[in-house]
């Protein structure tokens, strides 16, 4: 029997107002095993903490029971507590009776009475606790960025100068990624191109940074500080090595059909091809898809006017295997589809038009070569109308419930362009709210509306239809007004929501990294760890944490890469002593615990076992500790019950289960 | 029959098998039990008719470890069972040299005494080699007769095919047997109430003695040691403790062979309390089937079991909890 101390926190007025912690402690001390028992106000202070270790060597406590916050805030700080003053840390229980009691009660009564009962669980369990020694593992000193885009270039940069290598694996043929579309950043009006390409540029040439374009992340393996990834180098069709860049390829390939991804579709591109003039790498791909030797079989004009010789028709897809300690996900975001938002009309006509288009439009290498025009007929557009907040802040499941956050800075961006710009074309934006904090950007707002005359309307947009003349006629509501509007544009820009690269969803799964209901990466906090994923060794970088600026995102890349410079650092980390180990009499060698490990870490064996003094030979599973996390998948497949986690017993869970139901 | 004795005892004699692992008649005349043969003396009392059900695929655990090669008589549905053994490593297929013999359907003594048909003392019409429809019965009140048909077991009726889905050589030809949907009792007890649910799983569990002849006989528990015989686990303990203790040992046994089941149909073919303890397996196999595309245990040895194996087109969690 151990000998266990019970200590229950206020938490201040959080757990004390909802539970009556005199009372549980009042009825704790009764259980059997349980020698000594108090409560106090913030039981993670010092003067708290002192009082666990004064009760362990006064009382002679073997266990320890702390009833508080989530384990995910305190746990280290009790252990360590526990651990200075002699006992192993992995005899600390932590009953959570805040997140998991009383900040969702309100009766005091039904509230304590769960607070004993939480607390009488984790005493179940702590009867039956072992002192654990975690082990070591070693550190590899690579980090793996994912995705190339503004995010995971700054932190790759930022991780690569602290000396580490680093590589980053980019889906499309180029880094640069959304911020390579834009044509100007607010609020300083930068040229997005201009300040964009010195840091790809520095990237590429960066000698501790490997780029690997057109290539994907196939699988992963391992764990914090000892990644096994999977890269998929994507046939280029093209050798890198051979290829100088010269770019008469692309003007000689005959099949120039193909929708420029980089200009959204709205021009063409050849099918050999740089998605824009300052990639990197400047060397182009073959897209099979659009390519007519590919799909007839004849042409093979690239190859015939290639003066390098490195048009390789025959190249296939590669797998480059590498060790990381590191993982960066900085997939970034798209715009939503508008398949939901017909009433906007963007499907029936070339006028209307999203944001992000907007920008290629603006943009001097792009569809107009930098005109504003209509793009049904080239026209110069003399009344524009902008529609903020389409599909964000949504009520309903059609669009995303948050805010996108970028709109209401880069529509007043545009509007401010096109005024000055073209000063006889009227500017309307129709909003719900403009939020635009940060540093100068109300005043970059205010700007557009004071100095450059756009006319902002609060209210929302309930139809565009196009006219027969040509024109869209917008219906709308003022609400300061309080009058319907009803007026004829010449181009509408919709504020698209943005939302996570979609391909989230399978990194994500990869990594075992969570993701929200919106497909936004999970941070381990999200006010104290905002740029770490619940799992180790994996950061966060850039909006696919969620929706952020260029500055924003380039802070986010920075503190992601000083959480992974953190890690690489280290020669070596403590390892999770609660590994997963087979009994092997009961052990069928069934297999199914080596199906369902994620880490690779069960492996089998021929072995001799003396059962009750029957001495045969078995197949038997074997766990490496080292690559074993814990993560008790085998513990719940093994059908024999062979299998079972140190530290979560099925022993263990099955006493607190019994505690609860008693 | 007499062409399996035949080829057993060619192939003992020339020494492919030291033993044959096959039925041989009981004390009654519908009740053969599972058997070792190994002289050509062993023979006499050797069966294979409409009676023999058993599945032999569990007892090649054993007989994998002993020396020597052992002849095993399975019928097509049994080679689902002894496929999902070699998945597991339980069996060595080395170690058989499995005869797939031929079936027209197993039968279900129970049924044939519900037809009110008692006191017997012989039946004809039940061997694979008789072309007869009906089964002739003498018993102590004369001849009787019933449709083989109306005598099969249930399993039968929702026969999986013909096909041996492993086997060294085979011996007589199938008969198909299957004349009803396989979920639809499943689907049936799925469309009542919470309250129905309870009533009838109450009423089936209610009458279990917990003999153990279900688990004993089941391929799928082949554990080394079951949880319930283990003083490892607390589960045996409170097997014991209250009057949840059938539903708890069924409903455990039914998630430990939850994706292995080849729903051979053994457990409820040997409840002597005649609980349709198969419905329990089936309604796993039919959420398998929905959840991750159908699925066969022991059809294919390769085949990535949908439990023990992920895709990315895995069905979401949120799907499973939000069901009907």
């Amino acid at each position: 029997m151990q000998r266990i101390g019970v200590f229950v926190c206020h938490c201040g007025s959080n757990i004390a107002a909802t539970v009556d912690v005199e009372k549980v402690v009042e009825i704790i001390r009764q259980e059997p095993g349980v020698v000594h028992a108090e409560d106090y106000q913030y039981m993670c202070s010092e003067v708290g903490q002192a009082k666990i270790a004064d009760a362990i060597h006064e009382k002679g406590l073997t266990g320890i029971v702390v009833c508080s916050c989530s384990p995910r805030m305190h746990e280290t700080t009790f252990r360590k507590a526990a651990e200075r003053a002699g006992l192993n840390p992995y005899m600390v229980e932590i009953a959570n009776i805040r997140e998991h009691c009383s900040w969702i009660h309100k009766d005091v009564e039904e509230a304590t009475k769960k607070a004993v009962i939480l607390a009488r669980a984790a005493i179940a369990k702590v009867n039956l606790n072992a002192p654990l020694k975690p082990g070591e593992s070693r550190v590899t000193k690579r980090a793996l960025i994912i995705g190339g885009g503004i995010a995971g270039i700054q932190t790759a940069l930022d991780i690569a100068d602290a000396g580490y290598e680093v590589d980053i694996v980019e889906k499309t043929p180029s880094i640069g990624g959304r911020m390579s579309q834009l044509d100007k950043t607010f609020p300083t009006l930068d040229c997005s191109a201009c300040i964009l390409t010195p840091k790809m540029v520095e990237a590429s040439a960066h000698e501790k940074i490997t780029i690997y374009t057109y290539s994907e992340v196939e699988k992963v393996t391992g764990f914090v500080g000892d990644f096994t990834v999977d890269i998929r180098k994507k046939a280029r069709s093209v050798d890198m090595d051979k290829c100088t860049g010269c770019g008469v390829c692309q003007e000689k390939c005959p099949s120039k059909k193909a929708p420029s991804e980089f200009n959204r579709g709205l021009s063409n591109r050849s099918a050999i091809y740089t998605p824009f003039a300052q990639a990197i790498p400047n060397v182009p791909v073959i897209d099979r898809e659009h390519c007519l030797k590919f799909q007839k079989g004849k042409c093979g004009v690239c190859a015939k006017v290639c003066q390098a010789g490195a048009i390789d028709y025959e190249q296939k897809d590669e797998i480059v295997t590498e060790k990381y300690g590191a993982i960066v996900v900085a997939t970034g975001f798209d715009v939503i589809k508008l398949d939901n938002y017909d009433e906007y009309a963007y499907s029936q006509s070339k006028d209307v038009i999203t944001s992000l288009e907007l920008e290629r439009i603006m943009n001097a290498a792009g569809p107009t070569k930098g005109h504003l025009e209509r793009l049904s007929d080239g026209k110069a557009p003399r009344e524009m109308v902008f529609i903020q907040c389409v599909g964000s802040r949504c009520a309903d499941d059609r669009g995303k419930s948050y805010c996108s956050k970028i709109c209401c800075m880069y529509t007043a961006k545009h509007a401010m362009l096109i005024r000055d710009k073209y000063p006889d074309v009227n500017v309307t934006v129709f909003y719900i709210d403009v939020r635009t904090p940060g540093k100068n950007f109300d005043e970059f707002y205010r700007r557009a509306v004071e100095d450059f005359g756009v006319n902002y309307i609060k209210g929302q947009v309930g139809k565009v239809a196009p006219q027969p003349n040509g024109r869209l006629l917008v219906q709308a509501s003022d609400l300061l007004d309080n009058r319907q509007i009803k007026m004829e544009a010449d181009m509408v820009v919709l504020a698209a929501a943005i939302e996570p690269n979609p391909d989230v969803r399978k990194i994500a799964t990869m990594l075992t990294a969570s993701i929200d209901t919106n497909n936004f990466l999970t941070e381990a906090h999200a006010k104290l760890r905002p740029v770490e994923s619940p799992t180790a060794g994996v950061f966060l970088s850039g909006v696919c944490q969620g929706p952020k600026d260029i500055p924003e995102t380039v802070a986010q890349a920075g503190a992601a890469a000083v959480k992974a410079i953190g890690l690489l650092a280290k020669d070596k980390l403590l390892t999770n002593p609660c590994t997963a180990h087979s009994d092997e009499l009961l052990c069928n060698g069934c297999s199914t615990c080596a199906n369902v490990c994620p880490y690779g870490a069960i492996t089998y064996e021929v072995r001799q076992v003396n059962d009750h003094g029957i001495r045969e030979d078995r197949r038997l599973a074997v766990v490496n500790e080292a690559l074993c996390q814990g993560c008790g998948a085998c513990t719940v497949a093994c059908p024999s019950g062979a299998m079972d986690l140190k530290g979560f017993s099925n022993r263990q869970i099955l006493a607190e289960v019994d505690a609860i139901c008693q | 029959m007499q062409e399996l004795i035949k080829r057993a005892k060619e192939l003992l004699a020339d020494g492919t098998v030291v033993r044959v692992l096959g039925w041989k008649a009981g004390d009654l005349p519908y009740n053969p039990e599972p058997a070792y043969f190994a002289k050509d003396t062993d023979f006499a009392d050797f069966v294979y008719n409409g009676f023999c059900g058993a599945n032999l695929s569990k007892y090649m655990i054993e007989a994998s470890k002993m020396e020597g090669k052992t002849l095993v008589f399975l019928k097509p549905c049994d080679t689902y069972s002894f496929n999902q053994l070699l998945k597991e490593h339980r069996v060595e297929r080395e170690k058989a040299y499995i005869i797939g013999v031929g079936c027209k359907g197993k039968l279900d003594i129970e049924k044939i005494k519900a037809l009110g048909i008692k006191g017997i003392q012989s039946i004809s019409g039940a061997e694979l080699t008789d072309e007869a429809e009906t089964l002739t019965v003498q018993t102590l009140y004369g001849e009787k007769t019933c449709a083989y048909k109306d005598a099969m077991l249930e399993r039968c009726h929702v026969c999986k095919g013909k096909e041996h889905k492993i086997y060294d050589e085979l011996l007589l030809t199938s008969r198909d047997t299957t004349d009803a949907d396989r979920f639809a009792e499943v689907a049936r007890i799925e469309g009542l109430s919470p309250e129905e649910k309870f009533a009838f799983f109450q009423k089936e569990l209610g009458k279990c003695i917990r003999c153990n002849a279900c688990r004993n006989v089941c391929p799928a528990c082949s554990c080394r040691k079951c949880v319930f015989d283990s003083n490892k686990f607390d589960s045996s303990q409170k097997a014991n403790a209250d009057s949840f203790e059938e539903k708890m040992f069924h409903i455990i046994r039914a998630f430990h062979v939850a994706g292995r089941c080849t729903d051979c149909g053994e457990c409820s073919r040997v409840c002597p309390q005649g609980i349709p303890l198969h419905l329990f397996n089936r309604k796993f196999i039919k959420d398998i089937d929905e959840f991750y595309g159908e699925y066969q245990a022991g059809e294919d040895v390769d085949a990535d079991a949908p439990l023990t194996s992920f895709t990315f087109e895995d069905v979401e969690p949120s799907v499973v909890s939000t069901r009907s």
